[in-house]
């Protein structure tokens, strides 16, 4: 009984520790907040997804003509739509990449 | 040493409900620190977990009836692999196992994405610690693994069935696909409270996802395996409520990762998908509700308990918290792409959407039906095989049909004319594999005969695509075909390893529909010397023996087995009759046909004192087919979860261009 309790208390003291390491580690820290992405960013990020999905569906739809999947009449219909939307989130990327501030790094 | 035991799981459930609390406070407040600090508690609760399952387990195998979990479960005659595989054939240690992977998944979720994701990390801690946190209550409070008694001589013993390597998997499997689905709930709900709709929280869960949901497909296989050679009723699948709560998640989980494609490709869906998370991990934890609860009559409830009311309690705020936050985060999830076209391949996964849907919710139906009819009437009725095989004729059919069709149509739109061109080979396939099968008499079930002429359909698409795809990569520079082809997959590893999934339900099809519509049945009491037959095959009873085996005394009938004038050799079949646990198990004789997938089934139904037995045999044309399928369903599962380089080298360029840390 009595090692049981011993090994359940340092189980808890060993847990009390590691709960505490990130304000022992930092006792008194230049900032505490929480490094999140700002407007700017999730803006940026919003658009990188929009400018791959994008790329992939461009990418896809190449493959798919390639393989026969999709026939050339359809492939006519898709592609401009589909290089107008790439070259729209490419635009919308480097006019957000101008205005805003450029990427800091985060650790 | 059950102290420490307690202790532990004590120490585990302070961590979680700390994570839950201070986590939930400072991604509130923002605050850093605080933030670290609940993401440790929730993996030092993994740590803890461990060592309370470390715990039990060295219980179990020290044959400690003092443990009264372990005198339940175990005996001193129980070999050794049985006796870890009581940790989870019982309630305590089954919801212990549950809390220790929960846990374990939590701390592997977090650290792996707690520096590219950590503004959603902050929220997903306390909706794992929630979780986490509701497990660690149950096994300290409400069914604890280490509850003491003065230690009997020996232990109870585990129930017969149990006693069967599968066991050893099954179970494990399922536990593994169940909590698997909180990691996409956890972070679904986590996006959803921190406000953050970009792809993270799919890119972090797409391969928790896909494992959860191999692991249950996995795990029923195993379990219907099982069920066909050990619970010897002749079946392998009896939409018993608790095969059917590992069924109806499994269902779910198959809708989400064909729709998450669409908001991936196309950004639609969101709020879709969302209810698609939330769904599967309610239908997870209901799963977990029914097969220990012991609240329907199932060959799987082996106990019944107190915890039932705790479970639905749960589940009922999982679901009431969850719909209220999508309710509340509606207008941002709201997409701004339409579908443009009823004819393409997102329209067609919509569908398949809404057919596993219904399959899911008719499942759901069935299962509750007695609960509902004994609370209104006071009586349980329970809906039977019929009703359950229309709605998987009436849906699954479709479904089949739809995994042939959706490969072959474009994004978007696709023109009528395409289509003509583009089905023309697959119904062709399709048409004359029908013509055949009729001609050689499988219209005795149309069901059947339209399920394998929606499979021919269905293969020939899958070998098109695999064909034309890499006759397309050789044309793009690859120097051999053998190069071709695995650039093609390994390019797009989801897309094709999905197609080997779809090949392996295709032959789970064939063999479903073999062994169910076209089977056949005969039943005699023979005594020693007699013969009867079923269909090409004749069986002679020749003798009964009996053996001891390690804890069982075996009775078994051999039976001489002849196809028209070849000798095939000797069946055996009989019954195992338990000493400790004071049970009769039928061990059941199978011959299978490795060539045509074909299998003769011998049930020993009663065996009398003059030594005549009372036999039911089965001919099950295609059943191996069922259990290739689990290998064919491995392999695909592993190509699709197998890591992406290029994709991954796109995905830290992206997070690099916002500051996020390339290391995820």
């Amino acid at each position: 009984l009595t090692l049981a309790l011993l090994l359940g208390a340092a189980l808890a003291v060993g847990c009390v520790v590691a709960v505490a390491l990130p304000f022992l580690r930092e006792p008194e820290p230049e900032s505490d907040a929480l490094d999140e992405l700002d407007d700017d960013d999730r803006r940026r990020l919003a658009l990188l997804e929009e400018r791959d999905r994008a790329l992939a569906a461009l990418k896809e739809l190449e493959f798919d003509h390639r393989t026969g999947t999709v026939s050339d009449e359809d492939y006519r219909a898709q592609v401009g739509a589909l290089r107008r939307d790439v070259a729209a989130a490419l635009q919308a990327l480097a006019r957000v990449s101008g205005e805003g501030q450029p990427a800091r790094k985060r650790n | 040493m059950p102290e420490l035991g307690r202790a532990a799981l004590l120490v585990t459930l302070g961590l979680t409900t700390y994570a839950l609390v201070a986590g939930a406070y400072a991604a509130h407040l923002g605050r850093r620190r605080l933030a670290r600090s609940a993401q440790n508690a929730l993996v030092a609760s993994f740590v803890t977990t461990a060592v309370a399952a470390a715990v039990l387990l060295s219980a179990l195998l020290r044959n400690d009836f003092s443990f009264i979990y372990v005198a339940r479960t175990t005996s001193e005659a129980l070999p050794t692999a049985y006796t870890i595989s009581a940790f989870w054939g019982g309630q305590e240690g089954s919801l212990l196992l549950w809390l220790l992977v929960l846990t374990g998944f939590g701390a592997a979720a977090v650290s792996l994405n707690r520096r590219w994701a950590r503004d959603l990390i902050v929220w997903v801690v306390p909706v794992f610690a929630a979780v986490a946190t509701f497990f660690a209550f149950l096994v300290v409070a409400v069914a604890s693994p280490f509850a003491t008694q003065s230690a009997p001589a020996d232990g109870a013993g585990m129930t017969p069935s149990l006693q069967n390597p599968y066991m050893l998997a099954h179970p494990p499997l399922l536990y593994l696909g169940y909590v698997g689905l909180t990691v996409p709930f956890a972070f679904a709900i986590g996006a959803l409270l921190a406000g953050k709709f970009d792809e993270r929280w799919l890119i972090a869960t797409r391969r928790w996802t896909l494992f959860a949901w191999a692991a249950l497909g996995i795990g029923q296989l195993l379990g219907s395996h099982w069920a066909y050679v050990e619970v010897g009723w002749g079946g392998y699948y009896a939409w018993d409520p608790v095969e059917n709560a590992a069924l109806m998640p499994w269902l779910a989980a198959t809708a989400f990762l064909h729709s998450v494609m669409i908001q991936e490709k196309r950004g639609m869906l969101k709020v879709w998908n969302v209810l698609l998370v939330i769904l599967a991990f309610s239908l997870a934890l209901f799963g977990t509700f029914l097969t220990r609860s012991g609240v329907v009559n199932s060959i799987h409830s082996f106990t019944e308990s107190s915890i039932g009311p705790w479970f639905l309690g749960f589940i009922a705020l999982t679901v009431a918290a969850s719909l209220a936050l999508v309710f509340w985060r509606l207008p941002q999830l709201r997409s701004p792409t339409k579908l443009e076209s009823p004819v393409s391949r997102e329209a067609a996964f919509l569908y398949n959407n809404l057919l596993l849907l219904a399959l899911c919710l008719a499942i759901l139906w069935g299962v509750v039906y007695p609960l509902i009819s004994e609370a209104v009437r006071g009586e349980a009725v329970v809906l039977g095989r019929s009703y359950y095989d229309f709605f998987l004729r009436a849906f699954g059919l479709p479904l089949l049909l739809l995994m042939g069709i959706g490969p072959l149509i474009a994004w978007r739109r696709a023109s009528l004319r395409s289509l003509a061109t583009t089905f023309r080979v697959p119904t062709i396939v399709a048409v004359v594999a029908g013509a055949v099968l009729l001609s050689l008499g499988a219209g005795s079930s149309m069901p059947g005969l339209v399920a394998y002429t929606f499979s021919a359909f269905v293969l020939a698409t899958i070998a098109l695509e695999f064909v034309r795809g890499t006759k397309a990569r050789k044309a793009l520079g690859a120097t051999s075909w053998p190069t071709a082809f695995s650039s093609l997959i390994s390019r797009n590893r989801r897309r094709y390893g999905g197609y080997v999934v779809h090949a392996a339900i295709v032959l789970f099809a064939i063999g479903v529909a073999g062994s169910s519509a076209f089977d056949s049945v005969a039943e005699a009491k023979l005594a020693k010397g007699e013969s009867m037959r079923i269909g090409d095959y004749t069986l002679d009873y020749r003798s009964l023996e009996e053996r001891a085996g390690p804890n069982a005394t075996e009775i078994r009938a051999t039976l001489g087995v002849r196809r028209g004038d070849r000798d095939l050799g000797t069946l055996q079949a009989g019954k195992n009759a338990y000493t400790i646990e004071q049970q009769v198990s039928n061990e059941v004789g199978i011959r299978s046909d490795r060539l045509t997938g074909e299998d003769l089934f011998v049930i020993a139904e009663q065996i009398d004192p003059d030594g005549s037995v009372y036999f039911r045999v089965f001919v099950k044309p295609l059943v191996n087919l069922i259990w290739l399928a689990g290998l064919v369903f491995l392999v695909g599962s592993l190509i699709t979860l197998w890591p992406d380089r290029r994709e991954q080298r796109r995905l830290v360029a992206r997070a690099s261009e916002v500051g996020l840390p390339a290391t995820r």
